[in-house]
């Protein structure tokens, strides 16, 4: 799949997700029936366009209620999304990846540098789902950590109401600006890194991530047909090499690899597919030993 | 052929959680919640 047409599914889901068009122009928030229905991606129900309440924010809303019930109806939904898609979600449906992606295409001489420390700062997110969304939560009712003070979602939820409703802007202090450097901070990183949010700070993103080695869509590489030429690893914005590891927990199932690959050996698996059935009838180019 | 199970067993989890938590009324606690505008999410404050 090329990048323009998975472009397009980002945009046709960030646009379903947010189809209340009219909050955008009023600043008053959806209230129906579909706010029930948790949407896959990371997507702040405060966004004037949201339809669907957001996963994480009803998590820790579940999570910090003043009398403790275990969430099963926000926990079996993103159990549901995670095992069917894994981090496909990541690189399909979430808007905060749509924005990111979109960032990338910025022209910077020098993208995707490994730095040092990457690798350790990947954990991160682990930690911010267990900390900032399950244990803070629990610890002090009624307040949602994540949402207070990390998603960059919510800020931007934040400044589309203030633009449309100038009382909601008057009453924007002191935390949406801490706010409102992270988003910067996660905009302007996302012109160098191939996004940062998701690598290091997404708690969905680290849910998702657990389910990847078992989602019903997968990636599947033929060793067969793999030359082990790294074109599919020095292809991935997420630093993943996919012909060791198709189904890193780092993989948010962009299809670069597929692509790149020059001798088809990367194919994706989905329900009801047969393994590489899509180049089942396609001639492999012949396969030339590295030297 | 593992991971296949695996991925059934999360389903019937997932049906079987988010069925519960419809039962409980769950649903609701999510839609008061995010029907009204959640002033940490924006930042107000």
């Amino acid at each position: 799949m090329d990048r323009g047409r998975r472009t397009g599914i980002q945009a046709a889901a960030a646009l379903i997700q947010n189809a209340n068009f009219r909050g955008f122009f009023t600043g008053r928030i959806y209230q129906g029936g579909l706010k029930t229905v948790c949407v896959p991606g990371l997507n702040c129900y405060s966004c004037p366009g949201a339809l669907g309440a957001c996963p994480i924010g009803s998590l820790q809303s579940m999570l910090g209620a003043k009398t403790f019930r275990f969430p099963y109806y926000v926990l079996g939904l993103l159990v549901f999304f995670g095992a069917l898609l894994g981090r496909a979600v990541c690189g399909f449906l979430c808007p905060m990846g749509l924005i990111q992606d979109l960032l990338d295409r910025i022209k910077i001489t020098v993208k995707h540098p490994k730095f040092k420390g990457d690798k350790a700062l990947r954990y991160l997110k682990y930690a911010v789902l267990l900390v900032t969304v399950v244990a803070l939560p629990i610890a002090v009712k009624l307040t949602p950590f994540f949402c207070k003070y990390l998603c960059p979602s919510g800020t931007l939820a934040g400044i589309m109401l203030a633009l449309a409703d100038s009382s909601v802007g008057a009453l924007l202090g002191s935390r949406f600006a801490f706010k409102f450097a992270i988003l910067a901070l996660v905009i302007l990183a996302s012109a160098v890194i191939y996004r940062p949010f998701c690598k290091y700070l997404c708690p969905l993103g680290a849910f998702y991530s657990l389910f990847n080695r078992v989602s019903a869509v997968r990636l599947s590489t033929d060793e067969s047909a793999c030359v082990s030429c790294g074109i599919c690893a020095s292809a991935c914005g997420m630093g993943v090499d996919p012909s060791r590891d198709p189904n890193s927990p780092e993989c948010v199932r962009c299809g670069a690899c597929v692509s790149a690959c020059p001798y088809k050996a990367i194919s994706w698996v989905y329900p009801g597919s047969v393994y590489s059935r899509e180049n089942a009838g396609e001639q492999r180019p012949a396969k030339v030993e590295k030297e | 052929m593992r991971s296949k199970r695996i991925f059934w067993l999360l389903i019937v989890s997932a049906a079987a959680m988010t069925g519960t938590g419809l039962a409980l009324g769950q649903a609701g606690q999510v839609l008061v919640r995010a029907a009204n505008i959640c002033l940490e999410c924006v930042g107000i404050g």
